[in-house]
């Protein structure tokens, strides 16, 4: 009993150690997507202690590295998915417009499977995001996909800059106009909730500039939401905004301008090709589905080469899942791009690497093969942009953390033993994996058809 | 000269004004030259294709392009027959959240005469949006309670649903399902396990009186009576009862699937079993009941936590090579253009190129009894065809040519009129 114990307690360190953990690994004779600094064939990619370190020919390593023969194959940096929701307990705080002072990172589940199955698909990173139903939602977490760790803070990645989630358009509307009988109810509704809620912020900021330098007496009432709001005044936050129509992406970028607020990143921006030039200028970056449209009013007059028009315009443009199912296949995703505005290989790579990293305040850590950078990698069978391609391997940090030749079918780390073995549910339509407005239909509009389609 | 020039010029103008309309089909004779042709019954040949009449006229090598033919020139450009989805709401649902929209769900448990061909839009805009990448052909499938409705085949061409119809109807059954239906059904495991029960009690009460039904009926046609009753619901399912067309059975779950073996083979009904995305799991039932299974979506999540995460990618080439009739689709409305895709990962997870070709053309063909008109490239055949650069299953390839029914169809829909556009948008910035 005691031996048990003892291995026990070995065991749950050992596995509680997994999340900080940094590997070294050797890549060898790999066609290396360097994204960043073209195509290098039979090319061998360094990782010690979690970065990458030489990317060249014949490189060798001590005895503790990790070699693998990635020969045939196609090594490039991990997927960087700039909108997800898995690994997330709940996602959406419906109670108000404004909700900033929520943050979906005290909820991190770092055993959802989801995060496997994203690593089967070569994602390294995804953006967990808050929903959809508030004007201005929650803070997001950028996580890497440590599956394995049981520490929720294992995942977080360090010194990520923070991101908010904004939303425009049919959904604020529904929930709050609608469901709520409270403004906003029209796209009007919602521009006044931004300049209402930062001019709050301006008149916050400046009552403690004055508590502090003395010129009042009495603190102001400290305020979550405020202090959040003011972070975003300071530039401290990026926005990333859930929109669809051109009108309305317009309006936030007015609006915007007007409180000197210029780190933005709209998200699925399905109209975003109609004024690709203003987002240009404005340096606002887009992330976008491939292919979804049609499933709401707002993104019936939508284009699958949506992504091609933005990143003819100059826009940083990524692709993004925003759903389980999709997250497992962005590489297949952003290929779509060359079928519908035929991006060449690297313009359609970047879209799931080194831009969603850059909307994310992260390009320069990741989203590329370079000396220096994290040692996220993705390894495929074929060339990732092909149709055949199948995902070998996925290392974070120096780590393998999905193995095609390790994969056992049953992956869930923690298996609940109130659990039916047979507790399956059918999920035959891509989009109902969609999290956009989890928590709010069950809550809100009981009854609705919150089961037929979900609104993104 | 002039004149016409005014009016070819107010024509483009009215084009680009009016961005969201595709132009209109061509209808003649066409002689595609020199391609390569996939016939997916009779391998693979360079050669020649005459359209004619709406038909495949002629095969081969043509040397003599007849009066008033199109020829277009295909060297190194690839023919293959038209796609076929098994199972979609396309024409059905316009837009995915305004119900007004959606025509796919009629009020009722037991409603099988509701034909889905009735209510399919001949001008949904996600209709040129799917057959700008090689989809000719699909179900239009209804949703709902236990006999929900009547699919149709419909090619995706046409002016009125008569003219779109493939030549076959499917009456559906949801057969009653022990599983959860999503992550928002939370229900109780004996709620579950009560409703299916029910539901199951409902499905056998209704056969018993849909078989007491056919009886009478063919007493009276026996007997040249005409009955005076207005039955619909029965109606419809008449010719299940009498084995003279199949019933669409949406199963999934492998307990479900078992059950619903049991349950064909008690009522010696002729099925198509729909969905089973648990196939793979039951594999030895499935093929030694000998019935056909149109599965997918391909690109889907594991029904369950515990099952390996690309199990639904392998589940259409482990039924398949279990020696099962598969065909795949999608179960899409607005993106059923991603059914080569569908298939395309099938081919990376298992299934063969060749098998997952014919899982989206002469399969489903075979399976709605029309592969004497759609799903290869014959002579005699309707003329469904597309014309690509490429592997249509790889992502990057480009659907240059299309024919449905021998119409020309042009390569435009809203998603390449808006590309066309916007992509250099003038005004830019500066006004």
């Amino acid at each position: 009993m005691k031996k048990y114990i003892i291995s026990l307690c070995t065991m749950m360190v050992a596995v509680m150690a997994i999340g900080q953990e940094t590997g070294s690994i050797l890549i060898k004779n790999g066609t290396v997507l360097t994204i960043t600094n073209g195509v290098k064939e039979n090319t061998d990619v360094l990782i010690k202690n979690g970065k990458i370190e030489k990317i060249g020919k014949d490189l060798s390593a001590d005895r503790s590295t990790q070699v693998i023969d990635a020969k045939g194959q196609y090594v490039m940096p991990g997927i960087v998915d700039a909108h997800s929701h898995i690994a997330l307990e709940t996602v959406n705080e419906a109670t108000n417009p404004v909700t900033s002072e929520v943050f979906v990172g005290d909820g991190i589940d770092p055993q959802d499977v989801g995060i496997y199955r994203a690593l089967a698909g070569g994602v390294t990173i995804s953006h967990a995001m808050h929903g959809s139903a508030n004007a201005i939602g929650g803070e997001c977490e950028t996580i890497k996909h440590r599956y394995g760790a049981w520490d929720p803070d294992d995942l977080r990645m360090a010194n990520a800059p923070r991101t908010i989630k904004f939303a425009l358009g049919e959904n604020p509307i529904r929930v709050h106009g609608e469901g709520r009988n409270i403004t906003p109810n029209t796209r009007m509704g919602v521009e006044q909730v931004f300049r209402s809620a930062f001019s709050e912020a301006q008149l916050y900021k400046k009552a403690w500039a004055d508590f502090n330098s003395k010129k009042t007496k009495t603190p102001p009432t400290y305020s979550r939401r405020m202090e959040t709001l003011v972070d975003i005044l300071d530039g401290e936050i990026i926005i990333h905004c859930h929109s669809y129509r051109a009108d309305e992406l317009l309006m936030l970028m007015n609006v915007l301008e007007d409180y000197g607020v210029s780190r933005l990143c709209f998200q699925h921006v399905n109209e975003g090709f109609k004024v690709a030039p203003e987002l240009a200028e404005f340096g606002a970056g887009a992330s976008v589905f491939s292919d979804w449209w049609a499933y709401k009013f707002e993104v019936y007059y939508s284009t699958a080469y949506n992504a091609a028009i933005l990143v003819k315009n100059g826009v940083v443009t990524s692709i993004n899942s925003d759903s389980g199912e999709l997250i497992r296949h962005l590489y297949h995703e952003a290929a779509k791009t060359q079928r519908y505005g035929n991006l060449t290989d690297n313009e359609a790579l970047r879209l799931i690497t080194i831009n969603p990293a850059i909307q994310l305040g992260i390009g320069d850590r990741v989203g590329s093969i370079e000396k220096g950078k994290d040692g996220d990698i993705a390894i495929f069978s074929g060339h990732p942009l092909s149709v055949y391609t199948i995902p070998q391997m996925t290392i974070v940090d120096g780590i393998v953390r999905f193995d095609i030749n390790n994969d056992a079918q049953d992956m869930r780390i923690d298996i609940d033993p109130e659990e039916k073995f047979d507790d399956t549910f059918i999920n035959l339509h891509a989009e109902d994996e969609e999290r956009c407005m989890q928590d709010v239909y069950s809550e809100l509009f009981l009854g609705e058809s919150a089961h037929s389609h979900s609104h993104h | 000269m002039k004149i016409i020039n005014i009016i070819i010029t107010t024509l483009f103008m009215t084009c680009v004004l009016q961005a969201q309309m595709v132009s209109k089909s061509q209808s003649g004779t066409f002689l595609l030259k020199n391609a390569t042709l996939h016939t997916v019954s009779n391998g693979t040949t360079v050669g020649d294709i005459l359209i004619k009449d709406g038909k495949i006229a002629d095969m081969g090598t043509i040397t003599q392009a007849e009066a008033g033919s199109t020829t277009i020139e295909l060297t190194g450009m690839h023919v293959y027959p038209g796609m076929i989805d098994g199972g979609t709401k396309l024409g059905l649902s316009e837009v995915g959240s305004v119900s007004l929209t959606q025509d796919y769900r009629e009020l009722g448990d037991f409603t099988p005469h509701m034909q889905a061909l009735t209510a399919v839009n001949p001008n949904s805009v996600s209709i040129p949006v799917t057959r700008t990448n090689g989809v000719t052909t699909v179900i239009a499938k209804t949703e709902g309670g236990l006999f929900p409705g009547t699919a149709a085949l419909i090619n995706l061409h046409g002016y009125t649903p008569q003219q779109m119809y493939a030549g076959f109807k499917g009456v559906q059954m949801n057969f009653p399902a022990t599983g959860r239906r999503g992550r928002w059904d939370r229900r109780k495991d004996e709620d579950i396990k009560k409703d299916s029960e029910k539901a199951l009690k409902k499905l056998n009460d209704i056969w018993k009186k849909a078989v007491q039904y056919a009886k009478i009926d063919s007493a009276a046609t026996a007997s040249g009576k005409k009955r005076d009753d207005y039955n619909p619901q029965m109606d419809a399912l008449l010719p299940i009862v009498n084995g003279t067309a199949p019933l669409m059975i949406e199963v999934n779950k492998d307990k479900d699937i078992k059950a619903a073996i049991k349950w064909v083979e008690k009522n010696k009904i002729k099925a198509i079993f729909t969905g089973v995305s648990e196939g793979y799991r039951v594999t030895e039932e499935l093929a030694a009941a000998g019935v056909s299974v149109i599965t997918g979506p391909v690109l889907s999540i594991p029904g369950r936590s515990s099952a390996s995460y690309d199990i639904a990618y392998k589940n259409a080439g482990i039924m398949q090579k279990a020696g099962i009739k598969v065909a795949i689709r999608t179960n899409e409305t607005e993106n059923v253009r991603n059914l080569p895709f569908n298939a395309g990962f099938a081919v990376a997870y298992g299934m063969g190129v060749e098998e997952a070709l014919k899982a989206v053309t002469i399969i489903p063909a075979e399976i709605f009894g029309v592969d004497d008109q759609l799903g290869s490239l014959d002579k005699g055949k309707v003329a469904n065809l597309f014309v690509c650069d490429g592997d249509p299953f790889e992502t990057k390839t480009q659907i240059e040519y299309l024919f449905i029914a021998g119409y020309k169809v042009p390569i435009e829909s809203r998603h390449t009129l808006l590309y066309d556009e916007f992509l250099k948008r003038d005004p830019g910035v500066d006004r």
